[in-house]
Formats: C-alpha cells, sequence, structure tokens
C-alpha cells in the first residue's frame, strides 16, 4: 500500500460537512465484529514470539494513576517502576508514558528525568468532561505548563449522542491548538457511545480534527475497551491512514489487567491495522496493574517457572 | 321431428391460459365407463408438454409473490367457479367413473370441498410449515416453506374429479405452477377444470392441462429439467418416471397420499423447500 | 502496510521485537491425546469385525501425505451384515421410549464433549483442515447436534408430523470428507431420535472419527446394531443404496453421485433426503457493513479450504464497490496462514485429497484459460501433503466454468452488479440452490432479497453459520430434505 506523504486530511468547515463524512463512513455489523475479535482472540503466541510481545506490550504501557487519593510520593514511586519495571532484571524494558492528573505532572517530570518515559496527563475535566471550554482549556494549559508530553482528552459525549458533532469537533481542534507540540490522545469513552458505528463515527471525528491518539476510555465508567471496540478503532486508524496519509494511534485503557489480554489486542492491531502499528508511537495501553502481570509472565517465559507474585514491586 | 340436437363441445389443451388443439393437431377417442363415444380429445405432443412447462415457468413467480392470503383468495374463487359448474363436472365425472348422479355429484361436492380447505391453507401453511428457530448465538433465524417451481402431475387414473382436485390444487397452495397430465382414458373432468381457471383469477399458465398418452407424455414431463417436483399419483409406472426425475434432482412424490387431512398436509408438504434467514442482531 | 509516520517526532522508546503477521512461532497442538490404531475393522452389531474378504486401505494424512493407518473395506456381504445387524436391532430400539431414547443421545452429546481435544486433533490429522475449526466449530457443533434431537426422542409427537409418527426403519447414511464428525452426527442424531437404526457410511478418505464415534457409542452403551459403520469407497456406498433391506437412504455429497442415488433408489420410491453440491453467492452491497463483509467473504470461501458445499464461491459486489472491496480483500487473503492443520494460528489447511487438488488445479486452469484474472496468495506451501493457496478470480464472467461449476477449494470467483435485480438474478443464475449471502445494513432490502434467492439457507450479514436448530439443504440441483432443526426430523419419520 502506498500512502502519500502530503496529508490529505479533509478540510472540515462546517458541522454539515462533518456530518456527510460521517454518514459516509460504513456501517458496523455488531455480530460480525465481535466473531472477528472472537476469532482473533484464539491466536496462540508461542516461545520467542510470546517473549516479544509481552517486552512489546511493556513499553507501550501507560503506566496511570488516576485516583483521589494520589500523591507526590505513589506517583514518584510509580515513575521508578516506569523506568526501570523489574528491579531484578535490568533487560525489562521501560514503560512509554505516566499518565498522571495534571497537578502531578510536575512530580513525574521530575522524577522521570533522564528517560526516555514520557508524561502524559489527563487534561479537559477529566473523566466527565463537565466543564466549559476555557476551563478545559487552562487544564490543558497547566498541564502543558508542568511539562507534560502529552494530554488525553475527553471528548463531550453528551454533545455527541445528542447529535451536537460540530461542538465536539470545535472543542477538540481547541484543545489541539493548546496542546502545542504535546501529543493529543482524544478519548471517545467508547462504553458511553453505546454502539459501534458512534465508536466509528467518534474515531473518526477526532482524527479530522487533529487527534494524534484515539483512546477508548477514562477506565471510570462500566465499560472500557473491549476487543470489538479496539477492532473499530484499529480499522479507523486504518481506513484513515489509507485516504490521508495520517496515521493516528490508538491507546487502549480500562480494564486490562492480564497479559493475556494484552497479548490479544497486540494480535488484534496486528492483523488489523498491522505491525508498524506496534510501537509507542501509534499504540499505547492505558493501566496501572497489568504492568505486573506483564512483568510476571515475562519472568515465567525466562525460568520456565510460573513467577512468585513478590518479584514484581507493588507501589 | 327428433328433439334438439346438441352442441358438442371440442375439448383442448390448456396451456398458457389459452385452449389449443394439439401442437400435433391429433386427437383421441375417449369413451365412458360403459364403452360409449364421449368426445374426441386433444392429443398433447412432446411439444405440448415443451409449451405448458415454459407457460408454468413464466406464471410460476409472480403467483409465488402474491401474497399468501391473496393465493388464498383466488383458490377460492377457483372453488366458486367450480361450485357454479358442479352440475356440468358431476354429469362428466358420471360419464367418465360410470357411477350414478348422485356419487358422481357426491365426488364433485368433496373435491369442491377439499378445495375450499386448500384455499384455506394459503396463509396458514408458513406458520405451520416454518418458525424461528433458537440458535445459538446473536441471530434472528427464521424458516418459511418456498415453492419448488414447477410441479408436474400425473393425475389419477380412476378419481378423475376428487383425486384431480387434491394433485392439482395441492402445489399452486404453496406458490407452484403445475402442468397436468389428466387421466388418459378419463380426461374430459379435468379439461373442464382447466377451463375454470380461465374465469378464476388464476394468473394465465399456473395450471395447464394436456390430455394424451401418458406412456409418451410420462417421460417427457418427468424428463424435463425445468420441472421441479413430480406427483406421481396417476403414474403406472412411477418407479420409472422417478428415474427420469433424478437427473435434475426432482422432488418426487412416489404415491399420492389419502385425501385426508393429514394427506392433504403431506401433499403441501412435498413441493416447498424451506429457506431458512439468518440475520445478525446487534445495535 | 508499510508507512512511516510523518507528523510524529516521537521517538520509539524501545528495543523491541516487531510482531509480524506471518511470523507467529509454531504453535501445534499435542497429538498426545489421540491414540489411532494399526487398522481398523468394520463396527457392526455393537462389535469391531473383520471384513468378509480382509480387504482393507491407507487413509492419509493430507497435510503430509504419509498413511495414518488402514481401514477395512466393506463388501456387499459386510453392508448386507450391517443391515441385517440394524434390523434386528430396530424392533426394540424403536419402541424404547423416546424418553430413553433421549438419554442415550444425551450420553452421546456428553461423551463428545469429554473427548473433544482427541475428536479434534484426529479429525485434523485426517481431513487436513485446521485444529481451530474442528476445536471451535466440527466438534462443538457434532456434540451440539446429538444434543438437540436427544431433546426431540420423546416429543415428536410435537413436531408437526402427526399425533403417532413412526420411524422409517433401517436407514442407510452416506458422509462426505468436509466434514467427517459434523456430518455423522447430522445423520444419526436426528435418525436415532426418531426411533431408526443406522447403517452409515463415512467418506474414504476420512473415516477415522466415525470409527472414534464408534468407540463412543460403546462408552454411552448404545444397543447392539442400532448404529453399525461400514467403510469403503463407492462401491461400499452403492452396496448400502441397493441393499433391499434399507428403509431410507441419506446422502451427502456431489451431485453428481446424489443424482446416481436417485436413479438407483427410483424404482422402490425408496425415501431420499439429498444435501448436494452449491455455487453460492455472497452478495454485498454498497452500503454493506464493509469490514464484517470482508471477513465473511474470506470465511465463505476460505473456511475449511472451500470444502463446503454452501461455500460463497462466487462473490458478487455492487460495481461502485468493487475496487474498494477486492483492495481489501486481496489484503487480507495476504494474511491468511496457510500450513500446518494442528497449528492453533493455521486459517487454511491442506487440501483433503490428490484428486481433491487435482480437481481444483483444473479448475484454476480453466479459469485461466477462459480469461478470469487470477491472484493467489504469494503465501509459503509445506513441500509434502496437499495444498493450495488462497485464490481470486477477476473478471469472471458468468459463463466461465469457475463461475458456474463447484470448485469445492479455496478459489473465488468475483463478479459484480449494478442493481439489486441484477445481483439476484446472477445470484440465481445456477443450477444449485443451497445457500446465499447478503451483506448490507438496510433491512428492508436484505428481506427483498433474501424472499427472491433461491436458495435453502440465507445469511444476511454473516457466512458460513451453523446450528442444530437451523434447517440446512438445498434447492434445485443442491438437494432436497432438511437437516437440523424440527425439519430434520421429517427425513425420519413415517409422515
Amino acid at each position: 500500500m502506498e500512502i502519500p506523504s502530503r496529508s490529505r486530511v479533509p478540510q472540515v468547515g462546517s458541522e454539515a460537512q462533518l456530518r456527510t463524512v460521517l454518514a459516509g463512513l460504513s456501517g458496523v455489523d455488531a455480530v460480525g465484529v465481535s466473531a472477528r475479535a472472537a476469532k482473533l482472540a484464539t491466536r496462540s503466541l508461542k516461545r520467542e514470539t510470546k517473549r516479544a510481545a509481552l517486552d512489546l506490550a511493556i513499553s507501550l504501557v501507560d503506566l496511570t494513576t488516576l485516583e483521589g487519593a494520589d500523591t507526590p510520593g505513589h506517583v514518584a514511586a510509580l515513575c521508578a517502576k516506569a523506568r526501570r519495571p523489574d528491579a531484578g532484571d535490568a533487560t525489562a524494558p521501560p514503560v512509554a508514558a505516566v499518565c498522571v492528573y495534571p497537578d502531578l505532572v510536575a512530580t513525574a517530570r521530575a522524577h522521570l528525568v533522564g528517560s526516555p518515559v514520557r508524561v502524559a496527563a489527563v487534561a479537559t475535566a477529566f473523566p466527565a468532561g463537565r466543564a466549559s471550554l476555557p476551563v478545559k482549556l487552562a487544564d490543558v494549559a497547566e498541564a502543558r505548563a508542568a511539562g507534560a508530553d502529552e494530554i488525553d482528552m475527553v471528548i463531550d459525549r453528551g454533545a455527541f449522542l445528542s447529535g451536537r458533532l460540530g461542538q465536539v469537533f470545535e472543542e477538540i481542534v481547541a484543545v489541539k491548538e493548546a496542546c502545542g507540540p504535546a501529543h493529543l490522545k482524544v478519548i471517545l469513552e467508547t462504553g458511553e457511545l453505546a454502539t459501534y458505528d458512534n465508536v466509528r463515527r467518534a474515531s473518526w471525528l477526532a482524527m479530522l480534527a487533529g487527534a494524534d491518539f484515539i483512546k477508548t476510555s477514562t477506565g471510570k465508567v462500566a465499560v472500557s475497551a473491549t476487543p470489538p471496540v479496539a477492532l473499530v478503532m484499529l480499522e479507523a486508524v486504518r481506513d484513515f491512514a489509507e485516504s490521508t496519509g495520517q496515521v493516528v494511534g490508538v491507546k487502549l485503557a480500562g480494564g486490562i489487567r492480564s497479559a493475556k489480554e494484552a497479548l490479544r489486542y497486540l494480535v488484534l492491531a496486528n492483523e488489523t491495522a498491522g505491525s508498524t502499528w506496534l510501537e509507542p508511537r501509534t499504540f499505547r495501553f492505558g493501566a496501572s496493574s497489568l504492568l505486573t502481570d506483564l512483568l510476571l509472565q515475562r519472568r515465567s517465559q525466562r525460568t520456565g517457572a510460573y513467577a512468585r507474585r513478590e518479584h514484581v514491586s507493588v507501589e | 321431428m327428433s328433439e334438439r340436437l346438441n352442441v358438442r363441445k371440442t375439448y383442448k389443451l390448456v396451456i398458457g391460459g389459452a385452449f389449443v388443439r394439439s401442437e400435433s393437431g391429433r386427437s383421441y377417442e375417449v369413451t365412458g365407463a360403459d364403452g360409449a363415444f364421449l368426445a374426441n380429445v386433444a392429443r398433447a405432443s412432446r411439444k405440448d408438454v415443451r409449451d405448458a412447462v415454459r407457460a408454468a415457468e413464466g406464471a410460476q413467480p409472480r403467483w409465488a409473490a402474491q401474497g399468501a392470503m391473496l393465493r388464498g383468495q383466488v383458490l377460492y374463487r377457483f372453488a366458486e367457479m367450480a361450485e357454479a359448474r358442479a352440475g356440468e363436472l358431476a354429469d362428466q365425472v358420471s360419464r367418465a367413473e360410470g357411477v350414478d348422479g348422485a356419487t358422481a355429484r357426491a365426488s364433485v361436492a368433496g373435491g369442491i370441498d377439499r378445495l375450499v380447505w386448500y384455499a384455506g391453507w394459503a396463509d396458514k401453511v408458513g406458520q405451520v410449515l416454518g418458525g424461528a428457530n433458537d440458535v445459538a448465538g446473536p441471530f434472528f433465524n427464521f424458516s418459511v416453506p418456498v415453492p419448488v417451481g414447477v410441479v408436474g402431475v400425473v393425475a389419477p387414473a380412476d378419481s378423475s374429479f376428487a383425486g384431480l382436485v387434491d394433485a392439482l390444487v395441492a402445489p399452486l397452495v404453496t406458490g407452484n405452477a403445475v402442468v397436468v397430465l389428466a387421466s388418459e382414458h378419463r380426461p374430459v373432468p379435468a379439461v373442464l377444470l382447466g377451463e375454470m381457471t380461465a374465469t378464476s383469477d388464476l394468473p394465465a399458465g399456473l395450471v395447464n392441462v394436456l390430455s394424451g398418452p401418458l406412456d409418451e407424455l410420462g417421460p417427457v414431463l418427468a424428463a424435463h429439467e425445468a420441472v421441479d417436483g413430480l406427483d406421481l399419483t396417476g403414474a403406472r409406472d412411477p418407479g420409472a418416471l422417478a428415474a427420469l426425475a433424478a437427473d435434475s434432482i426432482t422432488r418426487v412424490l412416489h404415491a399420492g397420499p389419502p385425501a385426508t387431512p393429514e394427506g392433504g398436509l403431506q401433499r403441501l408438504r412435498a413441493f416447498v423447500d424451506t429457506t431458512t434467514v439468518w440475520h445478525t442482531v446487534g445495535a | 502496510m508499510s508507512s512511516e509516520p510523518k507528523n510524529h517526532e516521537l521517538a520509539s522508546t524501545g528495543q523491541v521485537s516487531r510482531l509480524g503477521a506471518m511470523d507467529y512461532a509454531p504453535a501445534p497442538e499435542s497429538t498426545a491425546a489421540v491414540r489411532i490404531a494399526d487398522a481398523y475393522g468394520l463396527y457392526i452389531d455393537g462389535r469391531f469385525t473383520d471384513p468378509e474378504r480382509h480387504e482393507s486401505f491407507a487413509t492419509l494424512n493430507p497435510a503430509t501425505a504419509a498413511p495414518l493407518t488402514r481401514v477395512a473395506r466393506a463388501s456387499a456381504a459386510d453392508v448386507d451384515a450391517a443391515v441385517q445387524a440394524a434390523r434386528r436391532a430396530f424392533p426394540a430400539w424403536s419402541a424404547l421410549a423416546g424418553s430413553e431414547r433421549a438419554k442415550y443421545l444425551f450420553r452421546i452429546s456428553r461423551i463428545i464433549q469429554e473427548r473433544a481435544r482427541e475428536l479434534a486433533v484426529l479429525e485434523t490429522l485426517d481431513n487436513g483442515k485446521p485444529i481451530r475449526e474442528t476445536r471451535d466449530i466440527d466438534v462443538p457443533l457434532a456434540a451440539g447436534h446429538f444434543f438437540y434431537y436427544a431433546g426431540w426422542a420423546d416429543k415428536l409427537a410435537f413436531a408437526g408430523f402427526g399425533a403417532e409418527p413412526r420411524p422409517r426403519g433401517v436407514v442407510g447414511q452416506i458422509i462426505p470428507w468436509n466434514f467427517p464428525l459434523l456430518m455423522a452426527a447430522w445423520k444419526l442424531a436426528p435418525a436415532l431420535a426418531a426411533g431408526n437404526t443406522c447403517v452409515l457410511k463415512p467418506a474414504e478418505t476420512t473415516p477415522l472419527t466415525a470409527l472414534a464415534l464408534a468407540d463412543i457409542l460403546e462408552q454411552a452403551e448404545l444397543p447392539a446394531g442400532v448404529v453399525n459403520i461400514v467403510t469403503g469407497d463407492g462401491a461400499t456406498g452403492a452396496d448400502l443404496v441397493d441393499h433391499p433391506g434399507i428403509d431410507k437412504v441419506a446422502f451427502t455429497g456431489s451431485t453428481e453421485v446424489g443424482r446416481q442415488i436417485q436413479r438407483r433408489t427410483a424404482a422402490q420410491g425408496l425415501p431420499l433426503t439429498l444435501e448436494l453440491g452449491g455455487k453460492g453467492a455472497n452478495i454485498v452491497f454498497d452500503d454493506a457493513p464493509l469490514d464484517e463483509a470482508i471477513e465473511g467473504i474470506i470465511d465463505g470461501i476460505f473456511f475449511n479450504q472451500g470444502h463446503v458445499c454452501c461455500a460463497g464461491s462466487r462473490l458478487l459486489v455492487h460495481e461502485g464497490m468493487a475496487d474498494e472491496v477486492l483492495r481489501r480483500l486481496r489484503r487480507r487473503v495476504d494474511q491468511l496462514r496457510v500450513g500446518d492443520p494442528l497449528d492453533k494460528n493455521t486459517d487454511v489447511g491442506a487440501i483433503n485429497s490428490a484428486a481433491q487438488l487435482a480437481r481444483i488445479e483444473e479448475l484454476v486452469a480453466a479459469g485461466e484459460a477462459e480469461g478470469a484474472t487470477r491472484y493467489t496468495s504469494a503465501c509459503p506451501l509445506p513441500a509434502a501433503g496437499y495444498w493450495f493457496a488462497p485464490t481470486v478470480f477477476t473478471d469472471v464472467a458468468p459463463a466461465h466454468r469457475i463461475a458456474r461449476e463447484e470448485i469445492f477449494g479455496p478459489v473465488l470467483s468475483v463478479m459484480t452488479f449494478r442493481t439489486p435485480e441484477e445481483a439476484v438474478a446472477k445470484a440465481n443464475d445456477t443450477t444449485y440452490g443451497l445457500a446465499c449471502g447478503v451483506w448490507s445494513e438496510k433491512g428492508s432490502r436484505t428481506l427483498w432479497v433474501a424472499q427472491r434467492l433461491r436458495a435453502g439457507v440465507v445469511w444476511a450479514n454473516a457466512y458460513n453459520r451453523f446450528d442444530p436448530a437451523s434447517p440446512f439443504g438445498g434447492v434445485r440441483e443442491s438437494g432436497f430434505g432438511r437437516e437440523g432443526g424440527r425439519h430434520g426430523l421429517e427425513a425420519y419419520l413415517d409422515v
């Protein structure tokens, strides 16, 4: 496949135009997409493939803490783990980023100096997004000022579901502008979008508005990333790249706790968007406990024995 | 002076809604059960079989596409027409079968009642033979009976009207078209019934009636690839005809079931296939 | 896919190995659960017996062309012994309370589930189909069929075939090589539920799971003679069909053999059901759910190496969508992993026999000679065994042999249409009528098309779905009679 280097992203000049573009997307059959995801879940990764996939998955983790109880101390501990996930094994790669609330960005930044691990901040009145645009932009500006490399914003699901697509679009454009050089991940909160058709449309809307990543979930609602949702989003970034030349990343977040699940998502991405997507600049897992299981599995692969839980640190 | 000389009727073939002499121009003599001359009826040829099947093929899709309720109404109208000419039918049955007037009238009445019974089936057969299937998975899955297409009928040799009604009407109920080979030696009631289709809203070509030598016409009809179903109720050697039908995987009713409710349902089942549709269920 | 992100200054954070679509490490299923004997006899009257003439033939693993074991070749006398055993078993079996027959069938279903791994591996070894399919489809559906019909055994009076439906007697059943165990289940389960006794003839190239099933019947303590299994080739099948002690014949296989059987059984007016070939059309409208349609096309023709009577071997795509569909289709074809059927990641396994491979090669050569454009996956193929890479023909004319004849292999013929009427006309332009797919997000049109398709099964936004409760079978030269669901009982009841 050939992708022209010059961007061919359609300029969206009006809500009507946006609506036309989104209406032109093919529908998603819920049964078919679930069946495809289930079929790919039967892929079996063995030996060297599994070892490579575990390391890959570690390198794709946005190690995340998004609790009201977060403290600088906890974030500092998380940063240490992000830089060197396995204290007993230096060959374990560092994670992609640490993801925190804006007020803890400075802490994270300080503890990640000299490492390749990036700092991501959830902003725009995460997780509900129920704030005015100036407040959201201020949130972004604060995170940027504190040194965030990446901004994870939430879309206004209420606006999307009630059909105010232009408003959702404009908000993303505004946040993107506020991000400056920081990478923008747009959280669709797919659990609230309810249908795969909405996930596909929201994915395209976000990409058209300038998203660097589209992200499934905040992790704060009942339904987070699922394999069929991931499949639809991976199809979206694949098709967007083919038609515009712009490569957009996918971040799966919420509820992914086991290495087995993570590996299944890697297979899904590999066989949908292609292996070129499988690197930190285009694929991420937003997770906290996932890293622990990845490390345990990694250890088991190396030793041939099931690993003791205490080999992985607790933060 | 003798009494008035009656005007005799010419019995023709019913093909494509038209009453035609045989393509060959030939006829044969039909006598009553008592051996007395009844009529010269048209003697159908191989080409008449071909024309009749072509007419049936042409008429069948529209008949099948009509709503089942409307099919039922048209068949009921067919019964009305038969009832109006019940006397004429009984007269011919009496002569053909050599039964007395009362027996013939009873036979015709029974046949017409049977026709009404079949008419009532048209919009129920889908519910009785089809239905929803509970498959494991997110699918709406339902089965519907669909007509096989063109049904060739070798009409009963002995029961010139009542038996004929069963064989001829059952396939129509479910949306098939028929090509009937009338009882070779008692063809007149069948030809009369064929005539009545012209006044009862049945589309031209849906019912085709051929009279003539079964030994000659039967194999042509059975081997015809466009004949999708074959009712061999009146065949002298059903096995031989069934073997000819095998080349195009024709559905075969080897022997006519009795004219009971169960037998009628069996006839309805004989000339339907089942189409099962799966549709995904998801928001 | 090969593309370099342009607008990302982000560098890769570590040295990570890339996962390539084609380079998963081998993940072979263990064959430890399977014990294949050196030779197999015939299963008659509850015992494995030597064939009268002591003749046998080899059954191969098509993935390697190496012999797996030898299997008895039943003679007419052996078939007679099997029919006689079934005759003797019939009075007691048919007189048994339906609720008791049900319990035997429930047992069989459960034992199939218990021995699922073994059966899946054995089927893959003997047939060449991927373990993923035997494990996830063939074996679970076989168990499901016995479970479904078990429930009917004591409810036959409510099946709509009269208040006192009776079994037919001894049924002769001949099954094909494409779903060996599943087809045995499709045949045996309804027949036994209805109170018949059976003589089953598995396909010559795939007898092993039927013989394993005999062992399962033993474990279920099914009375001797209720099911008899005679292995052999076409001659054995003919002996069975011709046997005067048979009350009903059920056949699944090619239309050509179906014709012969219909001819042979015509004289006696023997009840017959035929499930024959097909040339299914997968119709893709311009409002189709595109990604799922692509998967449906792939599944439709490459599932089980295309050895599927209802395969979607003709793709009818709306002309305005053709380029887009073909581009996506080729990408998916290139992704298909062809190879060791025991590898859990294999998508397309081995062609079942040298003869079938030759047939596929002949028709593909005809397609090329007639001017169609061939696209074949460049995937590597194993050196030994029988293989054919997934192939898609475009520029196919309705008159081409590849558009009309059943190829029964991983070969798709693509044609286009402009209007719904044309789609239906082209889909129906075949002497077959087994199955079709319709892909559209518009329900009214889907149903409009489904009403007009001459096919026994129509899948809307799906393909190659099977279920014990769903009637399956063809119209026109795809055969008659239905298997599955309430409809599937009719063949085995004297109605």
